[in-house]
């Protein structure tokens, strides 16, 4: 309940003010969302598995986005940038795609 | 990662037992925690929305930018290599222009003399009208044939005589009955009208001299009346049919 409306509250939080992302942050902001959407669709089957522990949410959230973030950053550093960014969201999406599954599966029995 | 663990396969209702207990509105540290962790996400992801909404180079990579403004130098040159073309056709085709226009104009002149000259075209200039009487009926072909000459001599540049137009082929002939002529293949009887176009004084004074062809035509009974005129307008032409067996060579 707190985590949807916290969800909600950042979504109004950041539609309402006037953030300007910092240039060095621009590249990865992206990354770094929906590898966070990766670890909120984890957290949300480990919460129905009833496996649900916040130390470790919190652990592979950050972690995520850092991974995420080094990986697009070494892309550039090597100059395949955009390639590289394009294959994290590849596996990023497979992995929410594969949990979101696990989540209907244990909902609806389907 | 949560996700990663392994459990056993929980039943439909238990999912849904955990679901509905975790949405049950408690402070704990666990819910604080996630609460937190996602007022980040909604914020992250609700800045990037914003941002991808503005679309400018800013968020671009280093290679994406040098892609764009490879495509834009690609694209200007291209531009240019067209545009380029496009002058070079208006140009061939203005001066296409000017040189058809030259072409038709100079056709036109050549037409026009052409046709003054062979009697296929009315003319119109200053010259003489001339009417010849023959009370008696005594003027023969050769008289006319005679005037004609005369006429040519003095450079009459168009010559009719009544409705006949007077050309390079023109034949005179005496008619059998006699006191007329026939003037390709036109019978006419007298009066004569002739018209002539050119220098009006020159072909007055060549018709009148002494032994010329008004003289003839007076020997023979008949008189005449020469009136110079500014104006001459010669209606009669000649029809021509196209050369059957005669080529032009180039």
């Amino acid at each position: 309940m707190i985590a949807l409306l916290g969800l909600i509250a950042g979504v109004a939080l950041g539609m309402a003010t006037q953030t300007d992302v910092p240039a060095f942050l621009v590249p990865y902001l992206p990354i770094a969302v929906v590898a966070a959407l990766d670890a909120l669709a984890g957290a949300a089957r480990a919460l129905l598995d009833g496996l649900f522990d916040d130390r470790v949410f919190v652990v592979s959230f950050f972690s995520n986005v850092l991974v995420a973030a080094l990986l697009v950053f070494i892309g550039d550093q090597l100059g395949v940038g955009s390639q590289l960014s394009t294959a994290v969201l590849v596996v990023l999406g497979i992995r929410i795609f594969s949990n979101a599954a696990s989540i209907r599966r244990k909902l609806f029995s389907a | 990662m949560t996700s990663d663990r392994r459990s056993a396969p929980a039943s439909g209702s238990a999912a849904w037992r955990r679901l509905a207990r975790a949405l049950r509105p408690r402070v704990t540290k666990a819910h604080l925690t996630a609460g937190l962790l996602c007022l980040v996400l909604g914020f992250g992801a609700a800045t990037q929305v914003k941002q991808v909404g503005k679309a400018d180079f800013s968020k671009l990579r280093q290679d994406e930018l040098v892609e764009v403004l490879d495509q834009l130098d690609a694209r200007a040159s291209r531009l240019e290599a067209e545009n380029l073309a496009l002058e070079r056709e208006r140009d061939r085709l203005e001066s296409d222009q000017t040189s058809q226009q030259a072409a038709a104009e100079a056709a036109r002149q050549r037409v026009e003399v052409q046709g003054i000259l062979a009697g296929t075209i009315a003319a119109r200039g200053p010259g003489i009208s001339l009417t010849v009487r023959d009370p008696d009926r005594k003027l023969t072909a050769a008289a006319a044939y005679l005037l004609v000459d005369e006429l040519r001599n003095a450079g009459a540049e168009a010559i009719s005589v009544g409705p006949v137009r007077v050309v390079a082929a023109t034949y005179f002939k005496d008619c059998a009955a006699g006191g007329c002529v026939i003037v390709d293949g036109v019978e006419l009887a007298p009066p004569y009208d002739w018209l002539a176009i050119g220098d009006p004084s020159t072909l007055e004074t060549a018709l009148g001299i002494p032994g010329g062809a008004l003289a003839a035509v007076r020997t023979q009974g008949g008189s005449s009346t020469i009136v110079a005129e500014d104006d001459v307008a010669i209606t009669a032409i000649r029809i021509l049919a196209p050369p059957s067996y005669a080529t032009a060579i180039e």
